[in-house]
């Protein structure tokens, strides 16, 4: 490499012992110089041409505004006057980055980076867009362009300061972030005493020290039991970690050791993009890499558009999607107020606008919840983003250029965009992938209608279960675990073949399930079987792809914690075009086994769950056996030999699973994708045992047949049931608005109802128009679910951002105009003067204080 | 890069005849710049009715020329729905999924959503009883419109070509 390490000690951070003091970074050093010469001698910032990096955002801005063009670049110069130059330097780039992704990611401990890779990095402008990423779990490019714009946006270089060799880390979601279990470190990178770059990193951490252990804590109702929130803070300077933050954050999680590796990872990984910018401007000049930083996110604007106008039609795209978050009646919750259950609701709505731009609305999303599956505009903006890589930009110009070419309407107060620094978001994940799922139904769309079959998509797996807890391990040491099993799930069946089965999840397009024998030298959870689940892929002519589950033990542990997190009650992914949506999720447990006896005398134990209905795992374990269709649960105790199913889910189908070739259906039994009994229910085909030896990796043992006549006869048979079964739908409708007048549903059902309506405007006028009700309709709540909602209604807004971007203005004013900008401590009440049931507001011995 | 495709190819996409490797190609390469003329030409042989196909709208379901600006949903086996900016569903067939028996047809027990949070909503052709699409939402949901296409748009500005329409109307 050409960079200054001839002449620097290696740029480890922390590492405090280098020969040479005097001479360590002397870039670094000559470039603080220059910095310090034009703060102090020029009244300069560290911005291009002398402007503060505020002033050049806005300037930035502005022209974007003006033009249409990022940057007012109406002429992408460096590339039309020299292709192959900007290709070999764009190429370079990315090419730097990836390393930077799989040189640092050895560095870390834990197998969720090192195995599952879930670390990504992205070079950005001054202003904070992303030029080029890695590859990865690359949904956080956007968010720490998000992040970047804070810092510049709240005065940043003026206070704490902006200077060569600082070192600034964020995992506050309000800020830029999914959720707080994403650290991210950020550096700026200087030339010539400006500010020409800025390299960003992050990594999935095990345990951010929330109120339980692991990732994503579910049980806590606020930000206060997320865990530790670091604020865009400023953590080093000269490339040397402050003992102050060295001595505090090793504190704040139960797994001190792989954060402190974790942020090696980070650091090693931006000190390389670092070099590698300065390679970069070596070898082709420093306004040559100006030129290509703007000229790239311009590209990616256009590039996304061009794509978006050769591979879809215009118009308007709509769907929606749910998920459950069931608390009723969960142990351990954080407050007495959270012990309800919640739906979430997102109608997705797109519009493609003549240009090929995008506009994702939200309108009719429900109010924010005392849960973690909250999100913020950069998790929602973030995670859409990186579902469009995967979809409309399959190339490496994947830059913050399709933000620019996407508007987002997120009802501010909705569970999409809180805006209330309270609100929890440990598992923004819960939400935000349930959330999209609509979005790839219309991509699929467009992309039929245009005849690119090849690209259509049904949708994907709910991105569960998490397997998490902690406890003391099997070392006597205080430890968390963070399962990523969840980063292999199915695929949604495409158009042209069916879905991948056990493949990667969508946020993360290169995960894979990790080695079993890896997960048990961190976790003390032995693997008593890991097999393809079947049934968990939707039916359809084209098959979801198929989860898979994983049987564990638990084994030389105390006060040991596990708990759940997935979808139950509710599928959040649809079916197209006659597919049926993935199965939902459930929860087997069994503690006060005796697993060790059975090891003892050599007999049987349970290594699978393949057929919830066979009983077959019943019959192999004694001991208090959990079986129940809920997907979420707060941390529970689990002993020695207690088992632990972790059932990752399915993708959904696409096409009427009647079209489906019986010879498929008779390879899924086989292959263990169907059970037999199911061949016939969902897809009208009969099979028979034709031998009862073991020859395949079916669910159930033996060899089967299609009878093709008498599947001919069956298929027949249920077309002609459809016939007399279905009904016209104007027939349905009457019953059925009699029974939303009547308000013939569950509280939690009118509850998420009366939630959106509160919320918009729009929704209720969707929803009253169709059922043909009075204007003043609403739904009769029980005194708990009235009151739930008065209080959060009651909550109002806490934002973080207090100058937000241009770009923030599609959301900006978006939802109740109502709503009050109110502290989030009451000033005139208290949360026991409110009106409510004892099982709201009542004493629970299980309380504890995390606000 | 193929700038187009041999219409050979095309109707092997069509006819799901192509081999993994080749689909794979297809997904990883630019696109074609003719693929919807292509598709649009091939599906229109391949009906057995005479209305131009303005565009695909679904599988199974076109949106078909009637007169000059007058487009209406039309299946596979000929049954007309609606016009083209209205809700196909609303002139469907619907069954309704909403018991635990009626899950456990499709599913296991136990991995199937709870009947009281959400119901699967089939809908099938009233000429030939091809299941169309299935919606999974909590009861009482309103019905979505979920494709609402910019025809004008996409023929008079994307591609520039004359939207089709029946031989002999204005």
């Amino acid at each position: 490499m050409s960079s200054d390490h001839d002449t620097e000690t290696t740029p480890t951070v922390g590492d405090r012992t280098t020969e040479s003091e005097d001479v360590s970074y002397p870039r670094m050093r000559r470039e603080q110089e220059l910095v310090s010469e034009k703060r102090e001698e020029l009244d300069e910032g560290v911005g291009w041409d002398g402007r503060t990096l505020r002033e050049q955002m806005a300037a930035v801005e502005e022209e974007t505004a003006a033009t249409g063009h990022y940057a007012g670049l109406e002429e992408l110069e460096l590339k039309s006057e020299d292709p192959i130059q900007y290709e070999q330097m764009f190429s370079q780039l990315r090419g730097d980055l990836v390393t930077a992704r799989e040189t640092s990611k050895e560095v870390a401990a834990t197998p969720i980076v090192e195995q599952e890779g879930e670390l990504c990095y992205g070079l950005f402008t001054p202003e904070g867009d992303s030029i080029a990423v890695s590859t990865g779990i690359i949904v956080h490019i956007h968010t720490m362009s998000e992040a970047i714009k804070y810092m510049i946006n709240h005065d940043w270089e003026e206070s704490p300061g902006i200077e060569p060799g600082d070192v600034f880390v964020n995992n506050d979601p309000h800020i830029g972030d999914v959720h707080p279990c994403d650290i991210c470190t950020m550096i700026p990178i200087f030339h010539d005493g400006e500010l020409v770059a800025w390299a960003g990193g992050v990594t999935h951490v095990i345990d951010t020290g929330a109120i339980g252990p692991g990732s994503m804590n579910v049980s806590q109702a606020s930000r206060f039991g997320d865990g530790a929130h670091y604020s865009a803070r400023k953590i080093g300077e000269d490339f040397e970690l402050y003992n102050s933050w060295e001595r505090d954050y090793v504190d704040k999680t139960r797994t001190p050791e792989f954060l402190k590796l974790d942020e090696r990872t980070r650091m090693t990984g931006c000190l390389m993009i670092r070099d590698a910018v300065k390679e970069l401007i070596d070898e082709y000049g420093l306004e040559a890499f100006k030129q290509l930083s703007r000229e790239a996110v311009e590209d990616g604007r256009r590039g996304f558009r061009r794509r978006i106008q050769k591979t879809m039609l215009p118009g308007t795209y709509r769907g929606v999607s749910f998920v459950d978050a069931l608390y009723e009646g969960q142990d351990n919750l954080t407050r007495e107020y959270a012990d309800e259950n919640h739906i979430m609701h997102a109608p997705s709505e797109l519009h493609v606008r003549e240009d090929g731009t995008f506009q994702v609305s939200f309108e009719g999303a429900n109010k924010w919840g005392w849960h973690p599956y909250n999100c913020t505009p950069a998790s929602i903006q973030g995670g859409i983003w990186v579902m469009l890589t995967q979809t409309v930009i399959p190339n490496e110009n994947v830059n913050d250029g399709a933000y620019y070419a996407c508007d987002f309407h997120l009802p501010e107060g909705s569970w999409a965009n809180t805006q209330n620094t309270e609100t929890a978001h440990a598992y923004a994940w819960h939400y935000l992938v349930s959330a999209w799922a609509p979005l790839w139904q219309h991509l699929s769309r467009g992309y039929y209608a245009r005849g690119f079959w090849e690209e259509i998509n049904a949708g994907n797996a709910n991105t569960s279960n998490w397997l998490q807890g902690g406890g003391i391990d099997q070392f006597g040491k205080l430890h968390a675990v963070n399962s990523f099993e969840a980063a292999c799930e199915g695929v949604g069946a495409r158009y042209v073949a069916d879905g991948e089965p056990h493949a990667a999840a969508i946020w993360n397009p290169e995960g894979d399930m990790g080695d079993a024998e890896v997960w048990e030298r961190t976790e003390p959870l032995p693997f008593l079987g890991r097999a393809v689940k079947p049934n968990t892929g939707g039916p359809g002519r084209k098959t979801g792809g198929a989860g898979f589950e994983s049987l564990r033990t638990v084994k030389d542990v105390t006060r040991w914690l596990l708990y759940e997190m997935g979808n139950g009650y509710m599928t959040s992914d649809s079916g197209l075009f006659g597919g049926y949506p993935a199965a939902s999720g459930y929860i087997l447990n069994a503690r006060d086994t005796d697993l060790a006896e059975r090891f003892e005398n050599g007999e049987e134990y349970p290594q699978h769950d393949l057929d919830p209905e066979s009983g077959a795992f019943e019959e192999r374990i004694d001991g208090e056996i959990t079986r129940t269709p809920k997907g979420i649960s707060t941390p529970k105790e689990f002993d020695d030999y207690d088992l632990y199913l972790n059932y990752l889910r399915g993708g959904s189908g696409l096409g009427d699973p009647l079209e489906r070739d019986p010879g498929e259906v008779l390879s899924d039994i086989h292959d263990g994708y169907v059970l037999p009994r199911h061949a016939e229910d969902a897809y009208g085909v009969v099979v028979e045992q034709v031998s009862e030896d073991a020859k395949h990796n079916s669910a159930v043992e033996g060899e089967f047949a299609v009878d093709e006549e008498a599947t001919r006869e069956l298929r027949e048979e249920m077309m002609d049931e459809r016939a007399e079964e279905a009904v016209p739908v104007s027939e349905w409708y009457d019953e059925e608005r009699e029974r939303v007048r009547e308000g013939a549903f569950i509280d939690d059902v009118k509850k998420t109802y009366e939630s959106s309506m509160r919320m918009s405007q729009q929704f209720t006028a969707f929803f009253t128009n169709f059922w043909e009700l009075p204007d003043e309709f609403g739904f009769e709540l029980s005194e708990t679910a009235e009151t739930s909602l008065e209080y959060r209604f009651g909550s109002g807004f806490k934002r973080k951002w207090d100058n937000p971007t241009k770009g923030h203005e599609t959301w900006t004013g978006v939802g109740r105009e109502d709503e009050p900008l109110v502290p989030y401590t009451w000033t005139d009440r208290s949360l026991k003067d409110l009106a409510g049931p004892s099982a709201t507001f009542g004493e629970r011995t299980l309380a504890t204080d995390d606000d | 890069m193929p700038d187009s495709y041999p219409r050979e190819i095309i109707e092997d996409l069509v006819d799901e005849n192509l081999e993994w490797d080749q689909l794979h190609g297809m997904m990883s390469d630019f696109k074609d710049s003719d693929r919807f003329q292509t598709v649009r030409d091939v599906l229109q042989e391949r009906v057995d009715w005479d209305d131009p196909i303005v565009i695909p709208y679904a599988e199974q379901l076109y949106v078909v020329a009637k007169g000059e600006d007058d487009w209406v949903i039309k299946c596979d086996c000929g049954h007309e729905f609606c016009a083209h900016d209205e809700n196909w569903k609303r002139e469907a067939l619907i069954n309704v999924r909403d018991s635990d028996s009626d899950y456990r047809e499709i599913y296991p027990e136990g991995m199937h959503p709870n009947p009281e949070y959400m119901e699967l909503r089939e809908f099938f052709c009233p000429g030939c009883k091809t299941l169309l699409e299935v919606t999974n939402v909590m009861p009482g949901y309103p019905l979505v419109h979920e494709f609402e296409p910019d025809i004008e748009t996409f023929y008079n500005e994307w591609i520039e070509e004359p939207i089709p329409a029946p031989e002999g109307s204005a």
